[in-house]
Parts: structure tokens; C-alpha cells; sequence
């Protein structure tokens, strides 16, 4: 399986990438090793699973090659990511580029109803296979929006806000309703992964400072704690080779330390305050709550229902009677264990009581996303109102009236 | 003066890390560190009440938490006479628990992490009685709830224990909901989460309104003000167990006694209070949002009591007489009389963690028999907890010159002249006291008086508890009698614009509810003597006569079971049927399709690839025959 991680440090490039063809390529060469790790190191449906996996994601980068061309011509024959963000593109094409993009983006965050594919990659997947997907692949697709999608097709963008939000909104409740319903741990945290990646969608296209930073503190979020909630599963996978809820109850008697690394993950995961996702989601509930509050009133429901799926699911599985027949094998966690999962708690604590270092970097880009977004590229056959709305987004009417002066 | 207030909460918060790290090491001399530092935070909290009694208050940020654009938040103490009060509160019975833990968990598997939990817990009540924003509110709010969790699921093994801890999280979850929203919107409207900033906007902006179905294409205006209040207030529901979210409270005594009374009747159940009196300056511009809280709170003082009658579980009778206690709470601060329920908040917190860890002793003395139908005649064999049982309950009950006199009449007083409403809820508030009176004397009686109905095989070894518990018992009672005399009413006034029972008190009407109130008091007392004493056989009998109320009242108004049928099984069904049908069937089922669609379309292509030469021939013949005719005729 060792062969295969080489082959993942190349996602390093795709997020440093500056050159639209580089990226591709390595938007592309990220499937391999994926498929690799699921298809020869999976569970007994990994072909199935692997397969599924590539095709799906496949299918949607299709369009995003061809959207790529597209903005190579309309944008001055330049495969340059700055240069075609600074560039104006008619409205129209603007439509028809950012549903390429959505196709590729859409299905690797993945959003409703594209993230079928998400539980049963992530159930056959072995561990690391799950970690990495969750952790790092899946923030792909947001990325791809916030660095694409955003500041290309402002216009589109803005157009497109209301069908965002509701798909975000879907996938936030959604997502927490499947992940109630599960018996398997992986299925469990798979489908609670489609519900946070909502936040992060729901973050970026409300479209303000607060909401997109609240979104990119949530994919480091998301990466850590579902990481987290992921080695969790693995580890007692080893140990009893089920990851059923039912076949293993009661391990705070006799693993006590993997119990508590697991509430403490489960607890960042239900955005408890003074966790590293409280803080994002707060953030993302702010920026909602500039957008609409009836969205953010919805979006908050999936933080009752992500309460009410993960302490069920520690319910089960850490508190209880463990079964006699698991026992012996129930040994607590070992030094590489350990070695694994502490750097996430020590995150999980620090970005949730100190976020401010972390965010303050931000402030800049995302300042400058916003500002890419509202200076005016809207092309002549673009309708006045959309205009409009970019110059009150600009204008910022939608903040508190009160705000200024706040600080302190 | 210069104070180090950091130390207060930081005391606790090592004492936790230290516990929560090394507990397995340090195991049974956990005491060894958790006490010594929430004795010494008690000290410190004694010198800033009496800082604060000269006049000293002060508000500062400790570093920013988080900058977002306009948001900005920071982590700050903001002290004043509320917060003085409170620290006392919590710094004094957490230290009593703390040392009553000792040989009420002596021996536990849990010990160390036991007193890491409360020590977590003191911390994060401390930081929320001392925060200078609503975010750091919130946050230590949900930290509270966190450590209710963890200490009611203790006994892990347990599932009723489980079941319970994770129902409390949740059901304060559904509340916190509405806190999150309100939230938002005091920042959305008034720009800022400081109490010092927000106070004088909120005056500014207190005609503002809003439309709230206007996302759905109606009109509805309301007040900005009144959303805000009321979706606070339901945060509040939530945390002080208020109807309709006051189920998880009972269910908490799953948890350990010393939990019981810290957490379940001092302190962290009555956040909800202090959080309503510390936002007073929003409540009294909402008079809409005030009188929800008045008849939520008169509700559930009602409910609470009438549950406590028929209940047999020693602690359940406690813990529904909380629930009926944080009633008269809130529904003073809902008539504005916010010092007079901080005041109530106050003398409860004293003898009602008496009254828990006298239960607590109980439970121990009996081998964690829990039924006060298995009890009766221990008061010469428990001396010490059968006295100061008694005091916490004459407290409860009213009893002249106790705590719970004082602080019930001054809040009935209060409430009298806060107009209709509140001479409606004083009589309800006066019916209750009867009520409470009953039950808690029923308690008593049951319990300590009367042939023993102990467990033979126990019964010969009952014996008293170690010092380290009674200890906390003897100065829990005197403090019972004693936080009647500190004269809190007076120093909490200033604090809030008006005092409104303060004319009353002079008049012969704050006489005459006095006189009712210790009356119904006494007939309450009385009749539980009567009842119980004199004629055991006729609480059976009145169960069998009224039997359909009997039964509501036994099984809580049977509102779990609604909620059960209502909201959680149709939840859990609506998730499963939603998966099975929609996810696997139609979103899935789509993407199947697809590749099946594919996979169909390629072998019907494949079809004509036979391999055949006379197939291709015939395909030929048949393009030209069309051909040939699309020509001729078209």
C-alpha cells in the first residue's frame, strides 16, 4: 500500500498550481492512486466501489477540460489561473462554464445528489485510503470553486447563489438524516462528511467575508476531525474486523484512552464550542445569516441532527457493555497509534480556542476574492440587475447597518 | 484593589489538565489536587465579592478569539454585582461537592476522572458567569453542557445512564438551536456581542422591526427586540429545564449524587436565569418577550410540582422540585423582578444542593437504593443527615426564617405588583408552595420517619456518613438559613433599573402574601404529616380514587412518551425509509442507471458487430435501399 502514497504527495501541486493545464493534469492524476488504494486494498465490494469512484469523478472533469479550453480562448490564450481570473467573460458563457465546473466540483466535494459514490468508496477503502479522501481529496471540489468558479464567473456565480444554497442546505440535513440511519461506522461518517462539506459549500456562496473564511476553516476543519473520526474506525477495525456499530459496544472499559480520542473527535464533528469546527461553522452560520436567515435557521437544524447521529452513534459503541467475545482482542491504543490521532486533538483544541492566527491569515485573499468578484466584468450583454446585485455586494448593504466602529 | 480574576477559572482548568492527563497515575489521590484549587478560587471569588461590595467593578478582554470582517469577537470578564453573586455560588457549592465527592466516590473505578470532570465543570461555569460577550456565553454554555454530559453518562456501563446523558445533550441541543439564531441576529442588529456595547444599541434600536415571513411572501412584523429575546430565551428553556424542554433534568440523576447537586440544582441549571437577568436591558425593552418567560416559568413551577407529588425515586422528587423551583426563577426575571429571582437562584442553590447530597448520603447508607418505598425510620440511624435534611427542607418549604422564606416572599412580593399577570401567577405561586411543602415533607416523613422498610439484608448495617461528607452537610444547612440574612435583594437592586417589590414590602399587601405563603407552607408541612404520619394508608387510597391523575402525575404528564411517539421514532424512521428508498433507490439508483444505460447501449452497438461478412453486406444493400428512396421520393 506504501507504493501508492508517492503518488498522493501530487495533490500538493494541484493546490499550488497556477497554471490551469498543471492543474488539470494533476486534478486528473489524483484518481489513480485513489483507485489503486480502494481497488487492490479494499473491502470485499472494492472493485465495484473502486470503479464507481473513478468513472463518477471522471465523467464530471470531462467538462472542467473542456471549460478549460473554452477560458483559454475567451481569455487571451493563456493557461494562466491569474490572468484568466482577472479576465471579463460574457454573461451567458458564464452560465455555461460554471455548470462544467459545477459538474467536476459538484461530484468531488460531492454535493447532493452527486455523493453516492462517497459511502461506498469510503467503505471499502482501507484506512488510510478513507483518511486521505475525506481528509484532502474531497477538498478538491471546494477548492475548485473557490478558486475557479468565484473569481472567473462572478457573474454566474451570483446567479447561481440561490441554487447553491439550497443544494448546500440539502446536503447539510440530508446528509445528518442518511448518517441516522446507518449501522456500518464508515457509512456513518461518510454520509456525516456529505453534511459538513455542505457548511463548506453553504460558506463559499453566500459570498462574504465571513462566510467563505468560515468555509476554508472548515476544510482544514473537516480534514482534521473526520481524519480523525476515520483512524478512529480503522483502529478497531484491526482489532475486530467489524466496523458494524453492533459488534463493537462498550470499548471505554477496556480502551480508555482510544475512547476519549474518539468523544473528543466526535465532539469537534458535532461543532461543540471550543473545538476547531465550532469556530468554522460559526463562521459560516455568520456569513449565512447576512445571505438569509431562513437559510441559516435550516442549516442550523443539520448542528442539532449532527448532535443527535454522532452521541448516538458513542452511545453504542463507546459506552456499554462490551461483548465477551471481542474482548481479548480490545487493546488499547499502541504508540503509533497514538503518534497518529494526538497531533489532530492537539489541532481540534487549538484552532477551536485560538482560531484568530489561522483566520487572520485569510483576511487578505479573501478580501481579494471578494474584490476580484465585484469589480465590474459584467459584459454588455449582461443584464443591468445583476449589476446591481454585484455593486450592493460590493457596497456591502447587506451587513448590520450598526457594524461600524465594533471593534474594539 | 487589583485583582487576578484569571485565576478564578484558571485554578480549575489546571486542576483538569492535570487530572484528565495524568488521572490514571494519580488515581485515588485525585482530591490531592482538585480540592485544593477550587479552595482557593473560592477564596479569591470571596475577595472580589467583597471587591465588588465597595464598588468596584470592571470588564477587560483577555486576547481576541476570532476576526472575521465586522465580526469580533474576544475572550473577556466583565464583573459586576451579578457576576460576584454567581461566583460565590458556584466557587462555594463546587467546593462543598468537591469535598463530599471524596467519600461519596471513594473507591470508584472513576475517581480521578470523576474530579476532573467537576473541576472542567467549575471552570466553564466560572468563565460563563464571567464572560463579557454573548459568544463566550454560548460557548461556555455548550461547555457546561458538555460536562453535564460526561458526568451523567459516569457510570458508563449503565445504560439508563447513557440513555439519559445523551437525551440531556440533545434536548439542551434543540434549545441552543434557538440560542445560536438569537445570537446572530443581536449581532446582525445591533453590530456587536459585548454586553457593553450591545445594551445601548438595543435602547437605540428598540422600535425596530422586522418581517418574518417576508422570505415566504407574507407580512408579519415583530419586534427585532422580541425575536432576539425570545430566541435567547429558548436556549434558556433548554438549560434550566423549562417547559416543554424540562425532560432531561429528571433522567439526569442517572449521574452520581455530588453531579446531582452541583450541576442539577446549583449551578449549571440555573444559567438560564442568570443569562435572562444578565440581559435584562434587552427583556425590559421586550414586554412581549417578558411575558412568555413569566407564564413559561409559571408553567413550569406548576408542572415541576405536581410531577414531585406521586414520584417514589428520592432524587426524582428532588429533581422535579428543581424543575419547579427554576420556574418561580425564571417567571420572576419574566416579571422583571430580576433580583428577586437571583435571589430565589441563591438560597436554592444552597438548600437544594443540601437537599441532594443528603440524598446522596442516604443512597450510600443504603447501598444505592434509590426507592423511598424501601426506606423509613433512619432519622436515629443517619443523625447528622436526617437534621440538615430537614433544615434544607423547611427551607424548601418556606419555613419562617429559613432561606427559602425570605427569598420565596420577596419573589411572590415581587411578582404581586408586577400587574394582571403577575398577581395571577403569584396566586399559581402561592398554590405551588402548598404543593412544594406537601412533597418535600412527604419526602422527609417517607423516608426518615415511620417502620423501616429497609432491605434486611442491609438493614443491620446502616450506619452514618464519613466526615468528609456530613462535613459539607452542616455547612450547606447553616448556609441555608444563613443566605437568607446577607441582604442579597439589596445588594443586587442596583443592578437592575427598578426593584419592583420595593414598594410593595412596605404596604399590607407584601403582609398579607407573606402571612398566605408561610401559611400554605405550614398546611403543606401539615397535611404530608397527617397523610403520612397518621394515616400511611391513605396515600393509597387517594391514588386508587383519582386514579387517572394519579397516573398522569407518576408518569410525568406523559410527555416523554410524546415526544418519543412524536418526534424521535418518526425521526428514526423517517431516516431509515429516507435512505433505503431515496438514497439507495433514487440518487443512487440514477448513477447505476446511468452506467447500466451505458453498459446496455454498448451491446446493442456490439450486436452488429457479428464478425460476419454477409451481415455487413446486408447492412450495405439496406443503406442503399433507403438511400435510393429518400432520393426518389423526397
Amino acid at each position: 500500500m506504501t507504493s501508492s502514497f508517492p503518488w498522493l504527495s501530487l495533490i500538493l501541486v494541484l493546490f499550488v498550481a497556477l497554471d490551469f493545464v498543471l492543474f488539470y493534469v494533476f486534478w486528473e492524476a489524483m484518481l489513480i492512486p485513489m483507485y489503486l488504494l480502494i481497488g487492490v486494498w479494499g473491502g470485499p465490494n472494492r472493485l465495484y466501489a473502486a470503479i464507481k469512484f473513478f468513472l463518477y469523478t471522471l465523467a464530471g472533469s470531462v467538462l472542467l477540460l473542456v471549460a478549460i479550453l473554452v477560458l483559454y480562448f475567451y481569455g487571451g490564450h493563456t493557461f494562466d489561473i491569474l490572468a484568466l481570473s482577472q479576465g471579463t467573460y460574457p454573461a451567458s458563457l458564464q452560465m455555461w462554464l460554471f455548470l462544467a465546473f459545477f459538474a467536476a466540483f459538484a461530484v468531488k466535494v460531492p454535493m447532493f445528489p452527486f455523493h453516492t459514490w462517497l459511502p461506498d468508496a469510503h467503505v471499502e477503502a482501507p484506512t488510510a485510503g478513507s483518511v486521505i479522501l475525506a481528509s484532502i481529496l474531497l477538498k478538491m471540489g471546494t477548492y475548485g470553486f473557490l478558486r475557479f468558479s468565484l473569481p472567473m464567473l462572478p457573474d454566474a456565480s451570483l446567479s447561481f447563489t440561490p441554487l447553491m444554497v439550497a443544494l448546500s442546505i440539502i446536503a447539510i440535513i440530508y446528509g445528518a438524516y442518511m448518517a441516522l440511519a446507518q449501522v456500518d461506522l464508515k457509512k456513518l461518517i461518510a454520509y456525516s462528511s456529505v453534511s459538513h462539506m455542505g457548511f463548506v459549500t453553504l460558506g463559499l456562496f453566500v459570498l462574504n467575508q465571513q462566510g467563505i473564511e468560515g468555509a476554508v476553516l472548515q476544510m482544514v476543519n473537516h480534514g482534521i476531525t473526520t481524519g480523525g473520526l476515520f483512524l478512529c474506525v480503522g483502529i478497531i477495525y484491526e482489532r475486530t474486523h467489524s466496523r458494524l456499530i453492533a459488534d463493537n459496544v462498550g470499548l471505554a472499559t477496556p480502551m480508555p484512552q482510544y475512547a476519549t480520542l474518539l468523544v473528543i473527535f466526535a465532539l469537534s464533528s458535532l461543532g461543540l464550542p471550543g473545538t476547531n469546527s465550532f469556530v468554522g461553522e460559526f463562521l459560516v452560520l455568520v456569513g449565512t445569516f447576512l445571505w438569509s436567515k431562513v437559510a441559516t435557521a435550516l442549516a442550523s437544524l443539520g448542528i442539532i441532527l449532527a448532535a443527535t447521529y454522532l452521541l448516538w452513534m458513542i452511545q453504542r459503541v463507546v459506552f456499554g457493555v462490551p461483548s465477551p467475545h471481542h474482548l481479548p482482542k480490545l487493546s488499547d491504543l499502541n504508540q503509533r497509534e497514538l503518534a497518529t490521532l494526538v497531533p489532530l486533538v492537539v489541532l481540534v483544541f487549538w484552532i477551536g480556542l485560538y482560531p484568530n492566527p489561522l483566520v487572520s491569515r485569510m483576511h487578505q485573499s479573501v478580501t481579494n476574492t471578494i474584490a476580484s468578484m465585484s469589480r465590474a466584468k459584467v459584459a454588455p450583454t449582461a443584464s443591468p440587475s445583476a449589476e446591481e446585485t454585484t455593486e450592493s455586494l460590493l457596497v456591502g448593504s447587506r451587513e448590520p447597518l450598526t457594524a461600524q466602529g465594533s471593534s474594539r | 484593589m487589583s485583582m487576578n480574576y484569571e485565576f478564578i477559572p484558571l485554578l480549575p482548568l489546571v486542576s483538569f489538565l492535570i487530572l484528565g492527563l495524568f488521572g490514571h497515575w494519580i488515581k485515588n489521590s485525585a482530591h490531592l489536587v482538585a480540592v485544593p484549587a477550587v479552595l482557593v478560587s473560592w477564596l479569591l471569588s470571596l475577595l472580589v465579592f467583597f471587591d465588588v461590595a465597595n464598588g468596584h467593578q470592571t470588564s477587560f478582554p483577555l486576547y481576541t478569539w476570532l476576526t472575521s470582517g465586522m465580526l469580533d469577537i474576544h475572550i473577556g470578564f466583565s464583573i459586576d454585582r451579578l457576576t460576584a453573586v454567581m461566583l460565590l455560588l458556584v466557587t462555594t457549592v463546587s467546593s462543598l461537592v468537591h469535598i463530599y465527592t471524596i467519600g461519596y466516590m471513594r473507591g470508584d473505578p472513576g475517581y480521578a476522572r470523576f474530579f476532573s470532570y467537576i473541576a472542567l465543570f467549575t471552570f466553564s461555569m466560572l468563565m460563563l458567569v464571567m464572560a463579557d460577550n454573548l459568544l463566550q456565553l454560548f460557548v461556555f454554555w455548550e461547555a457546561v453542557g458538555l460536562c453535564s454530559y460526561l458526568l451523567i453518562g459516569h457510570w458508563y456501563d449503565r445504560p439508563t445512564a447513557c440513555a439519559a446523558a445523551t437525551k440531556a445533550f440533545i434536548v439542551n441541543r434543540v434549545g441552543d438551536f434557538g440560542f445560536m439564531l438569537g445570537l446572530l441576529l443581536v449581532w446582525y442588529s445591533f453590530g456587536s456581542l459585548d454586553y457593553q456595547e450591545m445594551f445601548p444599541r438595543a435602547h437605540e434600536s428598540a422600535g425596530d422591526v422586522m418581517n418574518v415571513l417576508g422570505p415566504f411572501g407574507g407580512t408579519w412584523d415583530v419586534s427585532v427586540l422580541t425575536l432576539i429575546c425570545l430566541l435567547l430565551f429558548t436556549g434558556a428553556i433548554g438549560k434550566s429545564a423549562q417547559v416543554p424542554l424540562h425532560v432531561w433534568l429528571p433522567d439526569a440523576m442517572e449521574g452520581p449524587t455530588p453531579i446531582s447537586a452541583l450541576i442539577h440544582a446549583a449551578t449549571m441549571v440555573t444559567a438560564g436565569v442568570f443569562m435572562v437577568a444578565r440581559l435584562a436591558p434587552l427583556y425590559n425593552l421586550s414586554p412581549t418577550a417578558m411575558t412568555v418567560v413569566a407564564i413559561t416559568g409559571g408553567a413550569t413551577m406548576v408542572v415541576g410540582a405536581t410531577i414531585a407529588l406521586t414520584q417514589t425515586d428520592i432524587k426524582r422528587v428532588v429533581a422535579y422540585s428543581t424543575v419547579s423551583q427554576l420556574g418561580y426563577m425564571i417567571m420572576a426575571c419574566g416579571l422583571g423582578a430580576y433580583a428577586s429571582g437571583m435571589y430565589h437562584l441563591l438560597t436554592h442553590g444552597a438548600f437544594k444542593a443540601l437537599l441532594f447530597l443528603g440524598c446522596g448520603s442516604v443512597i450510600i447508607a443504603l447501598h444505592h437504593e434509590q426507592d423511598m418505598q424501601r426506606m423509613g425510620g433512619l432519622k436515629d440511624k443517619l443523625p447528622v443527615t436526617y437534621w440538615t435534611f430537614v433544615i434544607g427542607s423547611l427551607a424548601l418549604a418556606g419555613f419562617p426564617l429559613t432561606s427559602g422564606f425570605f427569598s420565596k416572599d420577596d419573589l411572590l412580593i415581587s411578582a404581586w405588583s408586577a400587574g394582571p399577570l403577575g398577581q395571577f401567577l403569584t396566586i399559581l405561586g402561592l398554590v405551588t408552595a402548598l404543593m412544594t411543602a406537601f412533597y418535600s415533607f412527604r419526602l422527609v416523613f417517607v423516608t426518615f420517619w415511620g417502620p423501616s422498610h429497609v432491605d434486611p439484608h442491609h438493614a443491620g448495617h446502616i450506619h452514618e456518613s464519613p466526615k468528609t461528607m456530613t462535613l459539607p452537610l452542616i455547612i450547606l444547612a447553616m448556609l441555608s438559613i444563613a443566605t437568607g440574612y446577607l441582604g442579597i435583594p439589596e445588594f443586587l437592586g442596583p443592578m437592575f433599573d427598578t426593584h419592583p417589590g420595593g414598594a410593595a414590602h412596605e404596604g399590607g399587601v407584601g403582609i398579607s402574601i407573606m402571612a398566605v405563603a408561610t401559611a400554605m407552607g405550614l398546611i403543606g408541612i401539615a397535611g404530608a404529616y397527617y397523610v403520612y404520619v397518621l394515616h400511611p394508608t391513605l396515600p393509597d387510597r387517594f391514588a386508587r380514587q383519582w386514579q387517572s391523575l394519579y397516573r398522569a402525575s407518576l408518569n410525568k404528564w406523559y410527555v416523554d412518551e410524546a415526544y418519543d411517539r412524536v418526534i424521535v421514532r418518526p425521526t428514526f424512521y423517517a431516516a431509515t425509509e429516507l435512505w433505503k428508498r431515496v438514497d439507495v433507490n433514487v440518487v443512487d439508483g440514477a448513477v447505476n442507471g446511468v452506467a447500466r444505460a451505458i453498459a446496455w447501449g454498448g451491446w446493442l452497438l456490439r450486436l452488429m458487430q457479428s464478425g460476419q461478412a454477409q451481415h455487413y453486406a446486408l447492412g450495405m444493400a439496406l443503406g442503399v435501399v433507403v438511400l435510393v428512396t429518400m432520393f426518389l421520393f423526397l
